[in-house]
């Protein structure tokens, strides 16, 4: 659990973050959006002291983060960044054992790990260990990224716009793997984007950011039934509100009893993409799959426009 | 482009240097028409070759002052609390390589005598910008997003001036130091008007004696030594570019 409690930031002056109050549930995907300038990247590298705060403290597990020197609560905490910040001198196993080897971990449980962690992220450690940062492609070095952030296990996992480098298909792609992730190591995250589509997809919380101050902080559904200002309301997208609460919920989750004909969706879509593939198919209903290819049921047109409508 | 033409033109200039080094009598025609009559064409009041390891020896430990005060001073100014010394420490090694080296020897003999000390004195001041500068631009030129990596994933100060900067910028280091040897090399040589054994003393006795011979073969030594170090130096540069994932974007 991560309390923010009343954190401020001045610079000479000028306040970035203004007495932002939060708790983060363990285990759950938070995501923090604004608009550049919002302060949102600085209330994150507080958490994390990157940033000292002017006011105010932030207690993860009960403990203040100023309990401890600065370097060593960084080494427990993950941290992926935009474009990656690979180190380029350093292989990829190097590069996923930089914190492990900053806190001493003997050499059998380190190559574990970075085999471990390069399987997880479809990496073939025979292949992939040994290259340079610089030999990979985009998707890869984003992996590894991550992978190093989450090699000595962190419980908390920060991430600074980690996706923004990517292209919108590798995106897609990273964004699942790393909600995939999150729930096998049940680690969690807070993450920081621009991207309101990206922000729908992973948040279980998303909290809101405006000139410097928390404008919102509030389940997905929440936020577009009951914005908070008209900023929030702009940010989510008014001709967007019905697909924003689409993409908050899988398929899976809109399964009636029923048969229906026609290619089955995977349960994991989102129930916008399952929306999108019945308008395209021009079919009222379409079977939904669990992964290992039994039928679960259908949705239905009726029922995810039910969904889509204005919650009361 | 053949590629392996300038390396056996390296290999070859080599060859005839340890030869002419070891064994200068074997050269004696070649010289002997830029002489007069009965005045020697190779060098003969010492050994050529033990006058070129002095002059390494000279350099060599001139540089390496040189670069522990030069790099030294560019960490530190690099470092947060030592920022406000970055204009300071500028502006003295840059008089360090204003100041002709024959007036910091004219100066230095009088304090410590003759011989090879005032030269190191004047070869340390004059070597010390290149290394400084570069040291400088490779320790600020660094990606933004590998520091902010470096210090989010828990590095202290130290480690990450050992494991993560100095490695990056080694490569722009070694080129300043490439460019301090070269120009210490070539400067070495007035050493010899204050009595240090240098390569100089060839070319002054020639100079004294209207021995062109002794001149020609004191400059092209010491300027086969200038092109074999340069080249070795780019070539260890090179390597660690590539090894620092530099070189392979370009």
């Amino acid at each position: 659990m991560i309390e923010i409690d009343g954190i401020t930031k001045r610079y000479d002056g000028i306040t970035v973050v203004n007495n932002v109050s939060m708790t983060i549930e363990p285990r759950t995907v938070t995501v923090i959006v604004g608009t550049s300038g919002s302060g949102k990247t600085t209330l994150l590298r507080m958490i994390n002291r990157l940033v000292e705060p002017t006011a105010g403290a932030i207690r993860l597990d009960g403990d203040d983060n100023r309990s401890m020197p600065g370097f060593e609560l960084r080494r427990r905490i993950g941290y992926a960044i935009q474009g990656h910040g690979l180190f380029p001198h350093r292989t990829v196993a190097q590069n996923i054992a930089t914190v492990p080897v900053l806190l001493g971990w003997n050499k059998a449980r380190i190559d574990a790990k970075v085999t471990e962690l390069l399987t997880l992220f479809q990496l073939d450690p025979a292949a992939f260990a040994n290259r340079f940062p610089h030999e990979l492609s985009g998707g890869q070095q984003q992996r590894v990224g991550v992978a190093r952030a989450l090699a000595a296990e962190p419980n908390v996992l920060l991430m600074d716009e980690p996706f923004g480098a990517l292209d919108p298909i590798i995106r897609a792609k990273a964004q699942a793997d790393l909600l995939a992730i999150q729930r096998l190591l049940g680690t969690t995250i807070v993450l920081v984007t621009h991207d309101m589509d990206e922000a729908f997809h992973l948040a279980h919380k998303i909290a809101v950011m405006d000139k410097g101050a928390l404008v919102q902080y509030g389940r997905p559904a929440e936020l577009v039934k009951d914005p908070a200002t008209a900023f929030v309301q702009t940010l989510i997208g008014t001709s967007e509100r019905p697909f924003r609460l689409l993409s908050i919920e899988t398929a899976g989750d809109a399964v009636e009893p029923g048969p229906a004909e026609g290619q089955p969706l995977a349960e994991t879509v989102s129930q916008r993409d399952a929306l999108s593939e019945l308008l395209w198919s021009g079919r009222a209903a379409l079977p939904v799959a669990a992964t290992d290819g039994t039928i679960l049921g259908r949705v239905t047109l009726e029922g995810l426009t039910r969904r889509a409508a204005k919650p009361q | 482009m053949r590629a392996w033409i300038p390396h056996l033109l390296r290999a070859a200039l080599l060859v005839v240097l340890i030869a002419f080094l070891v064994s200068p009598s074997w050269f004696d025609p070649l010289l002997k028409p830029l002489v007069q009559d009965n005045a020697p064409a190779i060098y003969n009041q010492g050994s050529l070759l033990t006058l070129t390891l002095l002059h390494l020896r000279t350099v060599a430990i001139a540089t390496t002052g040189a670069i522990i005060v030069a790099v030294t001073l560019a960490i530190l100014v690099t470092r947060s609390f030592g920022a406000e010394f970055l204009p300071l420490s500028r502006s003295l090694v840059n008089v360090g390589q204003t100041f002709p080296p024959v007036a910091v020897l004219a100066l230095a003999v009088p304090i410590l005598g003759f011989g090879e000390k005032p030269t190191l004195v004047a070869l340390f001041l004059y070597g010390l910008l290149p290394i400084f500068e570069n040291t400088l631009t490779g320790l600020t030129t660094l990606p933004p997003s590998v520091m902010e990596a470096a210090r989010g994933s828990g590095m202290t100060d130290r480690q990450r001036l050992f494991k993560v900067e100095l490695p990056l910028a080694m490569p722009v280091i070694l080129a300043g130091i490439r460019l301090s040897v070269v120009i210490s090399l070539a400067t070495a040589t007035i050493g010899s008007t204050v009595a240090a054994k240098t390569l100089g003393e060839v070319i002054i006795a020639g100079l004294q004696s209207n021995n062109i011979a002794f001149v020609l073969q004191g400059g092209l030594i010491v300027g086969a030594l200038a092109v074999l170090i340069y080249d070795g130096f780019s070539a260890i540069e090179r390597v660690m570019a590539r090894r620092a994932g530099l070189a392979a974007r370009s």
